[in-house]
């Protein structure tokens, strides 16, 4: 039952990442792809209908953390409390950038709003990128398993007293704004036309190769720094197939990109970000909260709810699951298969 | 009392009242909406179309703020109430994260198309929508109260041998007594919060002679409603309510009705000054026996009081609770009285001409905000000091490594925050409120849109 609850709760956080990434990629391209108000304009009405619904896997991820596994809740919100905070600020910033920029039609207006929008986005990848890093690094709970807090920076190292971006941390920050901006870029290369398109398809070119060493890079270091890798992978061989899966994932969509099968090849990104997702939880099992010191880590079996809480929260979260599902097809249905740029412009 | 546990206590005060003042607008503006929504439906009238679209600019900004405003009210129990969380997890975590899966997606992925997809979707599904979005908004709330019952009245629960709380049924936790009483009682007084909005905006176009068809089919429909609303929030669901907290937290009930020591025939208190020193009532006017009758329905029955239970089994703030509770029982009564005249002037067909009443409506617009808030005040304060009403205490609830001057940093960040939301709500509310609703068509072909 526990364990049934840690791939869930990895499968939402990995739902969330794929459909809220893409808006947040997009907010990172908004400036590089659109050069004019019209285009930014075009921009931001490409994720305007879809963006609450995605942002509400976020709070399921708060509501799944919390009915399965509360302690992972209570230790990691309070022990990363300043990095929690801001993330909401930020995620403030980028829901009134998305909703008001077009309300009204004001070039002074729409330019505060792009602005709080763009960089709201390239912080909120940051953040959400150095919170996997965390994760993968473990953060330092003491012998009791509990209580730990963590500063924004001490001094950048890996060493026992770690601030929330160190080194390592940082690097996942900048491949996680690396992965989205390939993301992002696929989606506009689909769903819009004219100068928006043709930069953000020549963006995703670009910043595929990027994104391969930038992994590369982490899933090393991550070999390096988690010795539960290399547990996992000994114990269960078959864990290589989730990191070949996403490496193909990743080739399937540059050659799907190069045939300029673009909505393929943002269902293809889509893909590779589940499996990198689904890696970490495989090299983290049966970790929620790794430690700096790999004992004092706190395991599924320790941080989940008592199991009749489990059990009757299930019951719910199948059928709700699917209704979820239903109102993303119809949503995501309903949408216009291309946004055009103004004819205004 | 514990410096870092009030400081935790005034941000999570401060954030939800703030947030609170967004939920209840779209609350009640999504039931009036679907009742304009169905009166065009039913009659193919025009007015009301008009009408529902220049509301739903307002629910659409309205809204947004709530939805921002409300996620960081969920990661805080995380954030700042680590303790507590991590007992009660398995018990709040569930309506709460129903609440996500069953109720925000829903109002979130059908917003977008209430509010744009009235061309794509045509008249029905447009109707049908409008009551996707009410449902969603009213079950959001449903789930939020369903989690704070708990808290003011544990059910459906057993504790285990670590201290952990864990759920025994999801219908008893769902079917709580105490979350269908105070269910009622909030969703009341959010349709009293939008129907004075409503009624305020209608009373400014009519005391200015603009939109005169829209404000007039808004007038009536707001004044209507919110009469209704205004009496059911005193009988039954006030009156439930106060029963409810007498029965299962006596100490709450004395302390917020000001009636400090046990006794046969009690009065109820209308007006005073709790003096905490004395114990006492200063400048007390009271109504006789009432309050003996109103909790027990007999004129002479025992009512106790506060000094009947020790100190640490009191509320902590005493005086704030007091008032908190008869700001919310007057101004509830005002809005009887607002109310019902508007409906009598309503019936007697003389309403538009009352120009002393469309500028009381006009000018009452704060007040359901402030009835709303004292009573939240009222409910949370009288739990106190628990935070799981007799299970945890407050105290025990708080992040104890999350230092007091991190929550310094973060509250003061809060306040600046909203501070500059309030700019831009009350900015883009001015907008929309004096661009006013569309024109009514003269006989040409509506203009048409963009994209």
């Amino acid at each position: 039952m526990e364990t049934l609850w840690f791939c869930l709760f990895w499968e939402i956080l990995a739902t969330f990442v794929v459909l809220s990434g893409t808006d947040i990629g997009v907010g990172m391209l908004h400036f590089l792809v659109g050069r004019t108000d019209g285009q930014r304009s075009q921009i931001i009405r490409s994720i305007h209908e879809v963006w609450k619904p995605n942002q509400v896997w976020l709070v399921v991820i708060g509501g799944i953390m919390f009915v399965a596994f509360p302690a992972l809740l209570a230790e990691s919100l309070s022990g990363f409390y300043l990095a929690i905070m801001l993330v909401l600020w930020l995620l403030i910033g980028r829901g009134l950038g998305i909703e008001l920029r077009d309300r009204i039609d004001d070039p002074m207006w729409a330019r505060f709003w792009d602005v709080a929008f763009s960089l709201s986005s390239v912080l909120l990848a940051v953040c959400l990128g150095a919170a996997l890093g965390n994760f993968v690094r473990g953060v330092p709970l003491d012998e009791t398993g509990r209580v730990f807090f963590e500063a924004f920076w001490t001094n950048f190292r890996l060493g026992s007293d770690t601030g929330i971006l160190d080194w390592f941390t940082v690097l996942v920050g900048i491949t996680a704004v690396i992965a989205l901006t390939h993301h992002g870029a696929l989606w506009l290369s689909h769903f819009t036309d004219g100068p928006v398109q043709e930069r953000s398809a020549r963006l995703a070119d670009r910043s595929w190769l990027m994104l391969v060493i930038a992994l590369g890079v982490c899933v090393l270091l991550t070999t390096v720094f988690q010795p539960q890798l290399r547990a996992n992978l000994v114990a269960h061989p078959w864990g290589v197939i989730l990191l070949l899966g996403a490496g193909a994932a990743l080739a399937w969509c540059r050659s799907l990109r190069r045939r300029g099968r673009t909505l393929k090849a943002y269902i293809a990104s889509g893909l590779s970000l589940y499996a990198i997702l689904n890696c970490t939880a495989f090299a983290l099992y049966p970790y929620v909260l790794p430690a700096r010191i790999p004992e004092h880590g706190l395991t599924a079996f320790k941080a989940a709810a008592p199991r009749e809480s489990l059990q009757l929260a299930l019951c719910w979260w199948i059928p709700a699951a699917l209704l979820v599902a239903c109102y993303f097809a119809y949503v995501y249905c309903k949408m216009p298969s291309k946004f055009l740029l103004d004819v205004a412009e | 009392m514990d410096p870092a546990a009030v400081l935790n206590r005034l941000q999570f005060a401060f954030t939800i009242i703030y947030h609170y003042i967004f939920p209840q607008i779209t609350m009640g503006l999504t039931l009036l909406i679907f009742l304009l929504k169905t009166m065009a439906l039913l009659t193919g009238d025009e007015t009301a179309n008009r009408a529902v679209r220049f509301w739903m600019k307002i629910l659409g900004v309205t809204f947004l703020m709530g939805v921002v405003t409300g996620i960081p009210m969920e990661f805080q129990f995380g954030t700042n109430w680590s303790r507590f969380s991590a007992l009660a997890g398995g018990v709040i975590g569930q309506t709460l994260a129903m609440e996500g899966m069953f109720a925000f997606f829903l109002e979130s992925a059908f917003l977008y198309l209430l509010l744009y997809g009235e061309k794509r979707l045509g008249k029905f599904g447009h109707w049908v929508v409008s009551l996707l979005v009410f449902a969603g908004a009213w079950l959001s709330g449903y789930f939020i109260v369903c989690t704070n019952a708990w808290m003011q009245h544990p059910v459906a629960y057993r504790i285990l041998p670590d201290h952990r709380i864990v759920l025994t049924s999801l219908s008893g936790l769902l079917n709580n007594p105490w979350a269908m009483v105070q269910y009622a009682h909030v969703a009341i007084g959010t349709v009293i919060t939008g129907s004075f909005l409503m009624a305020c905006l209608s009373s400014f176009y009519l005391l200015r002679d603009q939109h005169v068809d829209v404000a007039r089919r808004c007038l009536a429909l707001s004044v209507v409603v919110g009469f209704i609303a205004s009496c059911l929030a005193a009988m039954p669901t006030g009156d439930l309510t106060a029963k409810q907290v007498y029965k299962y937290q006596p100490a709450a009930f004395a302390a917020m009705e000001g009636h400090f020591y046990t006794q046969d025939s009690a009065g109820l208190v209308v007006m005073g000054q709790p003096n905490m020193q004395t114990m006492t009532l200063d400048n007390p006017i009271t109504i006789p026996h009432a309050l003996s009758f109103l909790t027990h329905q007999r004129w002479n029955a025992q009512v106790i009081g506060l000094t009947a239970f020790p100190p640490e089994q009191r509320p902590d703030f005493v005086p704030p609770l007091y008032y908190a509770y008869h700001i919310m029982v007057g101004l509830g009564t005002i809005f009887i009285a607002i109310m019902g005249l508007s409906v009598l002037f309503l019936l007697l067909g003389k309403l538009r001409r009352q120009r002393w009443l469309l500028w009381a409506l006009l000018l009452a617009v704060p007040l359901p905000f402030i009835a709303n808030t004292a009573g939240w005040t009222t409910a949370e304060l009288g739990r106190q000091p628990w935070i799981i009403y007799q299970i945890m205490r407050t105290s025990d609830g708080y992040s104890q490594n999350v230092s007091t001057g991190n929550i310094w940093f973060t509250l003061l960040g809060f306040m600046g925050l909203y501070l500059f939301l309030s700019f831009v709500y009350f900015f883009l509310l001015v907008r929309i409120i004096s661009a006013g609703p569309e024109p009514a068509p003269q006989s040409t072909a509506l203009p048409v849109e963009m994209r």
